[in-house]
C-alpha cells in the first residue's frame, strides 16, 4: 500500500490504545475515517472481519488490509508515512531500542499497576499503591529534564504512555485514589500538562467529564471491596 | 555502531535468551555468552537491567539492550548489511510479524506455561484445548506469513520463525508432560515440517537445547506435587 490509500480507522471514543492511534495520524497530518465501535455492546462485522483474533480495537484498514496492536499500528504508520514531519522512533538503534523498551513497560507493566492501584478494595491498596510508586519513579527518573520522553518532541513512549498523560487524573479522579501528585512526581507531572497541551493531542482526547462518569458508573467509588 | 563488543547474559535453557542468539547467529556476529546460574542474579544483570531484573540482556559497546524482541530489532538495525535481514521489508509484513509475535508471547506462550502449572486434571484438560485452539490459529498465520515458502519470513528465518521456534524445545517438553501433541502432521502439517526446518537450520541447530536436559530442568522449575 503507498501513502495515498483510504486510512480507515475502527476506535473507541474512551480508549487510550484507540488514541495512541489517531495522536500520531494527528501529528503526522495523515487523513482518515473513522469508525466508532460499539465494543462492549455491539461488535460490528467490519471489525470482527479485520481483528477476527481479539476482536478489539483499534483496528487501522489501509488500502483494505488491516492491522491491530496500538503500539504495533503506532509503528506501521512511522515505517509507511516516512516523508512527513514528525518523526515518532528515533533514528539511531540504541536510542530506538530505547523507546521500544520503555513503551512496552507502559504497555506491560505501568497501566495495569496504576489501574489496579485505583480500584483495588481497601485491604489490598497498600501493596497496589506501592508498585504503583514504583513505576511511576521508574518513569519519572527517565523522563529526568527531557520536554518529553522521545526528547524536544513527543515520540513513541509519550504516546504509549497517554493513559499516564491524561487518563490517570481522571480515574483519580473517579475513584477518589490519588497516586501522581506533582510534588510527589514533579516531572511526570510537568510532562503530562505538556502533553495534553499540544495541539494535535488536545484535539482527540475525550472529554474529561464523560469519561468520569463512565468510570464511576462502571468501577464503582474504588472503595469498596467487589 | 556495527562494531563493539557484544556481551549477551543469558542461560541455555530460556526461549527468550534463544531469540537473541539466533539473531546474533543470523548475523555472524561473535559475542560472549554470559550464562546466569540457576537460582541466582549477577550483579551484572541487576546492573544492566534494573526495570525487571531479567535476561536476556545484550550489551553492545558496554549500553544495554533488554526485552528478546526489542533486542531482535536492535540487532536486526545496527547489523542491516549483514546476514539475512531478520525483520520483512515491507511495513505491513513488518507489522504482521509484530502482531502474531506479540501473540505469541502475550497469549500462547501464557497457555502452554499454564499446562506445566495447572491443577488436576481438569485445568490441564482445559489448557491443553486453549492451546490447540490457539496453535490451528498459528498453522493459518503460518500459511499467510509464508506465502508458500520455507519460513514465516520467506526463504530465510526471520522475526516471526524466531519468536514462536525458540519455543519448541519447551513445547516439546509440555507435549511429552502432557501426553500431547499438539504439532503433529495431520492437525498443523505446515508448522510441522517448519518446526523441522528451523531446527535445523545452523543458526539455531547448534544452540537448541536437548530435550531430556530441558525435561529435568523443567521438573525442577515446575516441581509436581506429591501424591
Amino acid at each position: 500500500m503507498n501513502q495515498e490509500e483510504q486510512v480507515k480507522l475502527f476506535g473507541l471514543w474512551g480508549s487510550p490504545f484507540s488514541k495512541r492511534v489517531e495522536m500520531v495520524l494527528k501529528l503526522k497530518g495523515i487523513p482518515y475515517d473513522y469508525i466508532e465501535e460499539d465494543v462492549y455492546g455491539n461488535k460490528s462485522p467490519m471489525l470482527l472481519k479485520y481483528n477476527p483474533i481479539h476482536k478489539k480495537v483499534p483496528v487501522l484498514v489501509h488500502g483494505g488490509k488491516s492491522i491491530a496492536e496500538s503500539l504495533v499500528i503506532v509503528e506501521y504508520i512511522e515505517e509507511t508515512w516516512k516523508t512527513t514531519s514528525h518523526a515518532i522512533l528515533p533514528q539511531d538503534p540504541y536510542e530506538r531500542a530505547m523507546a521500544r523498551f520503555w513503551a512496552k513497560y507502559v504497555d506491560d507493566k505501568v497501566m495495569l499497576t496504576l489501574w489496579k492501584a485505583c480500584w483495588a478494595p481497601e485491604t489490598e491498596r497498600e501493596k497496589e499503591m506501592k508498585e504503583a510508586y514504583e513505576c511511576l519513579k521508574c518513569l519519572e527518573k527517565e523522563l529526568g529534564d527531557k520536554s518529553f520522553f522521545g526528547g524536544e518532541t513527543i515520540g513513541f513512549v509519550d504516546i504509549a504512555a497517554d493513559f499516564i498523560g491524561y487518563w490517570l487524573g481522571i480515574v483519580q479522579e473517579a475513584s477518589g485514589v490519588t497516586i501522581m501528585t506533582a510534588d510527589k512526581f514533579p516531572k511526570l507531572h510537568r510532562w503530562s500538562e505538556d502533553f495534553v497541551g499540544n495541539n494535535f493531542i488536545k484535539e482527540v482526547l475525550p472529554p474529561k467529564q464523560k469519561l468520569v462518569a463512565v468510570f464511576k458508573a462502571q468501577f464503582g467509588g474504588g472503595a469498596t471491596s467487589k | 555502531m556495527a562494531s563493539g563488543e557484544v556481551k549477551l547474559i543469558g542461560s541455555w535453557a530460556s526461549v527468550f535468551v534463544m531469540r537473541a542468539r539466533i539473531a546474533l547467529h543470523l548475523k555472524f556476529i561473535s559475542y560472549e555468552f554470559l550464562q546466569e546460574t540457576y537460582g541466582s542474579k549477577s550483579e551484572l544483570l541487576l546492573k544492566s537491567n534494573p526495570v525487571h531484573k531479567k535476561m536476556p540482556v545484550l550489551i553492545h559497546s558496554d549500553k544495554p539492550v533488554c526485552e528478546s524482541n526489542i533486542i531482535v530489532q536492535y540487532i536486526d538495525d545496527v547489523w542491516n548489511s549483514s546476514g539475512p535481514s531478520i525483520l520483512p521489508s515491507h511495513p505491513y509484513d513488518r507489522a504482521i510479524a509484530r502482531f502474531w509475535a506479540a501473540y505469541i508471547d502475550d497469549k500462547w506462550f501464557i497457555s502452554l506455561r499454564s499446562i506445566l502449572t495447572a491443577q488436576g486434571e481438569e485445568e490441564t484438560k482445559a489448557f491443553i484445548a486453549q492451546v490447540e485452539e490457539r496453535t490451528e490459529l498459528l498453522e493459518k498465520a503460518f500459511i499467510d506469513c509464508s506465502k508458500g515458502k520455507l519460513f514465516f519470513n520467506g526463504d530465510h528465518i526471520g522475526y516471526l520463525d524466531i519468536a514462536l521456534g525458540s519455543f519448541l524445545g519447551w513445547l516439546r517438553v509440555v507435549e511429552l508432560d502432557a501426553n500431547h501433541k499438539f504439532l503433529d502432521e495431520t492437525k498443523t502439517p505446515s508448522l510441522t515440517k517448519w518446526a523441522e526446518r528451523f531446527c535445523n537450520d545452523p543458526a539455531v541447530k547448534p544452540i537448541m537445547p536437548e530435550i531430556t536436559k530441558l525435561a529435568e530442568f523443567a521438573r525442577k522449575l515446575f516441581p509436581k506435587p506429591q501424591g
